[in-house]
């Protein structure tokens, strides 16, 4: 492995660089070095600032103060087609691939050297060319909408290869592809090290970090924690550096006594948005006390499933069935009132509004009901008093009375949706990623709160892409693909190996 | 209808059919780099006025072309320095952007010691050929014996259609009306393309006002357009934003106009509607293509840019 120290081999380097957010500093003299040939990890907690420096390295964003020395020169990248022009490339978080346009469309947009008429021919043969050299075969025809999102993924780093890109920036890659998929990323991420270009890999995975990379940039809180050779860290150490404490994160009692069943799915079907099915045919009964975790890949009718259950899409076939009474068609209205609770995955928009303060968010579902309202008027004092007792009870941060609810911070947003929906007692929680891009205090907080309500005797459905975290909460897994459900087992029965498998669409061999 | 008079309404909707061309396939420009111009019906007006004013001042029909194109390209700059540098609502920054052009065009035509209003213009755009091969059944008045605008639209739309789907500047102009951070990270300068397709929008809407002033009604007056740039906005989904199809769609309201004199003229049964009934034609026929075409499954094909009408900002988070 390159030295980093000696200058001749740094690919890039950063010196004590600022950005700020509407006067949150994202990024507080943030220091990092990045050698040519290098698998380098960037570590760190959601918030601890690794999307703005990687951002700010590919030219999106413009720092507010430091320097950036590109191959020991400085340089300043007044945009991305600045820094692809001197051979920094991203894949983000949120793929940036134009979803109408075909693979080789996106292949050729920007590129400085298609001519003013594009040849189509010969822009699908070298885009197939590429393809097959790193093993990332791919239509070229195709367009987005169409791909997978492991496929999109793979379009996103041969459009970096066929910019030539020198430095790949990897924004959390792994975040959206099953454990198999991570390993073969690996190998192409290896692949391009070998070659001399630069990776950097973002990550809050230990053991991915640990596998792949070379070198490790810890930060925390919008600060450079440290970098040490991946080879000389402890998992422990790194999680220490990166938590700034030692840290256990709640995990279910194996408590076995479930209840009666509560909510119990027959062959439900749904529409997606292009009409057709996504839901095929979901079966599962839940217990009071229970969790059961639904595992899969992104886009496999996770959201349907959900719409289907609480009623925001009409189920087109199949039965729901909330303790004996059918609920398969009632309204929205109908399934808050008989006690499903609903967090979606889309926290600002879907499940809060966010023009609304932060009383009126945490009444938007019991308004209709005393104390909040009187006949038709609306008792501005039950507002006032219950939110502040949510606002205390639930630990939410950053309220200003009269602003609203979107100048919150990630986790105090999602704090106050959870504690809508639980102030709800619902019979029937169901949750989407709920600790998705939340810090670990959120979390911590959201897990307890999803605890607290299976101790409640509430049946939980946990739908959700994190393994970890359903390895952690769930009584049961299900794993859904394409609709549907491909294997269940007890979580004592799951690893994250058998559930990647049936997350590929793997049947599982013990039971079919 | 006997056959002379059907080819009759064919020629005149091709005429009437021709600044909505022009207008149509600009806005279709426009929309495609995601910005929505409510002004069309404004910067036609503009167009108009100067294009008449230039011709009237010198006697060159060419210089006029140039002058409308000038104008409406310049009076869409404010809106794209509204819509896409301050990134206000477009809606509202397009319909400022009519109301101005409309009061400005009014004005323009009556400022000054020898004012515009009521003069014909000094010079008329005439066919191409007339008499000989002009003269040939079906074909003479359907294809030749236009003048050179007419033809001028047919190339401004296949050029259009060239352009949008065959070139790089094409390919990123979908992009950033489809998705402006991917097209943005892809090395595109969002902005820029922002910018100069609301300009060429600009400068086909004015080409297509000034088409009114030195063809169709050839003497300034106030209002020489009728409504024609609020059909153009309505002819952009019924041609679902290509520029060929803008062409169909355009004729047709073309012959929509026609028909309503036509039918005036024709004799009873027809004659006894009134007119002002008969005038409300092409606006029901632009109503029931767009319940027809925007329902059900319908309109999953009518690929509306994706980022039509939102404003980008590159830092939001």
């Amino acid at each position: 492995m390159a030295d980093p120290a000696s200058s001749d081999t740094l690919a890039v380097e950063l010196r004590n660089v600022d950005k700020a957010f509407y006067g949150v500093k994202a990024n507080d003299h943030v220091s990092f070095r990045l050698a040519r040939g290098e698998v380098h990890a960037l570590l760190g907690e959601n918030g601890a600032g690794k999307s703005t420096l990687c951002s700010i390295l590919a030219g999106l964003y413009r720092p507010d103060a430091g320097e950036m020395l590109f191959e020991g020169e400085p340089a300043t990248f007044k945009s991305p087609k600045d820094a692809l022009a001197a051979g920094v490339g991203m894949v983000y978080q949120h793929f940036r691939l134009v979803p109408n346009l075909t693979v080789a469309e996106n292949f050729a947009l920007g590129h400085p050297d298609i001519g003013l008429r594009i040849d189509q021919k010969e822009l699908h043969r070298s885009a197939e060319e590429l393809g097959e050299k790193y093993g990332l075969p791919v239509d070229p025809a195709a367009r987005i909408w169409q791909l997978s999102v492991g496929e999109q993924q793979r379009v996103e780093i041969l459009k970096l290869l066929y910019r030539n890109a020198k430095i790949l920036i990897l924004d959390e890659p792994t975040a959206v592809l099953t454990p198999q998929e991570s390993q073969a990323l690996f190998k192409t991420m290896r692949q391009m090290a070998q070659e001399g270009r630069s990776v950097i890999f973002v990550s809050h995975k230990l053991h991915e970090v640990k596998q792949v990379s070379d070198q490790v940039t810890v930060l925390r809180g919008g600060k450079t924690v440290g970098g040490v050779a991946t080879a000389d860290a402890e998992p422990k150490d790194l999680a220490r550096m990166m938590v700034g404490r030692d840290l256990e994160l709640p995990v279910r009692d194996a408590q076995t006594d479930y209840g009666p069943v509560v909510l119990s799915v027959d062959g439900i079907r749904v529409p997606g948005d292009r009409g057709l099915e996504a839901v095929r045919g979901v079966t599962f009964e839940l217990r009071a006390g229970e969790v059961i975790g639904i595992a899969g890949v992104s886009g496999n009718g996770q959201r349907e499933l959900a719409y289907g259950l609480v009623g925001l899409r009409t189920p087109t076939g199949g039965t729901v069935t909330l303790e004996g009474v059918d609920v398969t068609t009632s309204s929205v209205l109908d399934h808050i009132h008989k006690g499903f609770s609903y967090v979606p995955q889309n926290r600002l928009g879907m499940g809060l509004a966010p023009g609304l303060t932060t009383e009126e968010n945490l009444a938007l579902k019991a308004f209709r009901r005393h104390p909040f309202s009187k006949g038709r008027r609306l008792v501005a004092s039950a507002f006032r008093d219950e939110g502040a007792r949510q606002i205390e009870q639930y630990d939410i941060r950053g309220v200003r009375p009269g602003l609203p609810i979107r100048l919150l911070s990630g986790g105090n947003l999602q704090k106050a949706l959870v504690a809508r929906e639980v102030e709800l007692e619902p019979k029937v929680l169901i949750a989407r990623s709920p600790t998705r891009g939340l810090d670990v205090g959120a979390t911590e907080a959201v897990r307890n709160q999803v605890l607290a309500q299976r101790s409640r005797g509430a049946g939980v459905l946990l739908i959700s892409e994190d393994l970890d975290e359903l390895l952690a909460l769930a009584d049961r897994i299900l794993v859904l693909y394409e609709g549907e459900v491909v294997g269940e087992m007890p979580t004592e029965e799951a690893t994250a190996e058998r559930l990647g498998l049936l997350m590929a669409g793997q049947r599982d061999e013990a039971r079919s | 209808m006997n056959e002379s008079q059907l080819i009759l309404t064919i020629f005149a909707a091709i005429g009437l059919g021709t600044p909505l061309i022009f207008a149509t396939v600009g806005e279709i420009i426009t929309e495609r780099a995601g910005i929505l111009n409510l002004g069309v019906q404004g910067m036609m007006l503009v167009g108009a006025v100067a294009g008449f004013w230039a011709t009237f001042k010198t006697g060159s029909l060419t210089l006029g072309v140039v002058v409308a194109v000038i104008a409406g390209a310049a009076l869409s700059v404010i809106h794209a320095y509204a819509s896409i540098t301050l990134r206000v609502s477009q809606i509202v920054s397009g319909l400022a952007l009519t109301l101005f052009g409309t009061g400005l065009a009014s004005f323009l035509g009556r400022a000054g010691s020898e004012p515009l209003v009521g003069n014909p213009s000094r010079k008329v755009f005439e066919p191409l050929i007339s008499g000989g091969i002009a003269d040939w059944p079906l074909v003479g008045p359907l294809l030749l014996g236009h003048d050179i605008l007419v033809y001028l639209a047919w190339v401004v739309a296949a050029g259009a259609s060239y352009y949008l789907f065959r070139t790089r500047m094409g390919l990123s102009l979908r992009a950033v009306g489809e998705d402006p951070a991917s097209a943005e990270s892809a090395g595109v300068n969002v902005a820029w393309v922002r910018y100069a397709h609301v300009m060429a929008g600009g400068a086909l809407a004015g080409l297509g006002g000034a088409y009114f002033s030195l063809a169709l009604v050839p003497t300034w007056q106030d209002d020489p357009i009728g409504a024609a740039g609020w059909i153009a906005i309505a002819l952009v989904i019924l041609a679902s934003w290509r520029p060929g199809r803008a062409v169909f769609a355009a004729y047709l309201f073309g012959a929509a106009e026609r028909v309503q004199f036509t039918l005036q003229t024709i004799g009873e049964p027809w004659s006894n509607i009134p007119s002002t009934l008969l005038a409300m034609l092409p606006f029901l026929l632009a109503i029931i293509a767009m319940i027809v075409l925007t329902s059900g499954k319908r309109a999953r094909f009518l690929g509306a840019p994706a980022a039509l009408g939102i404003p980008y900002f590159r830092e939001q988070r």
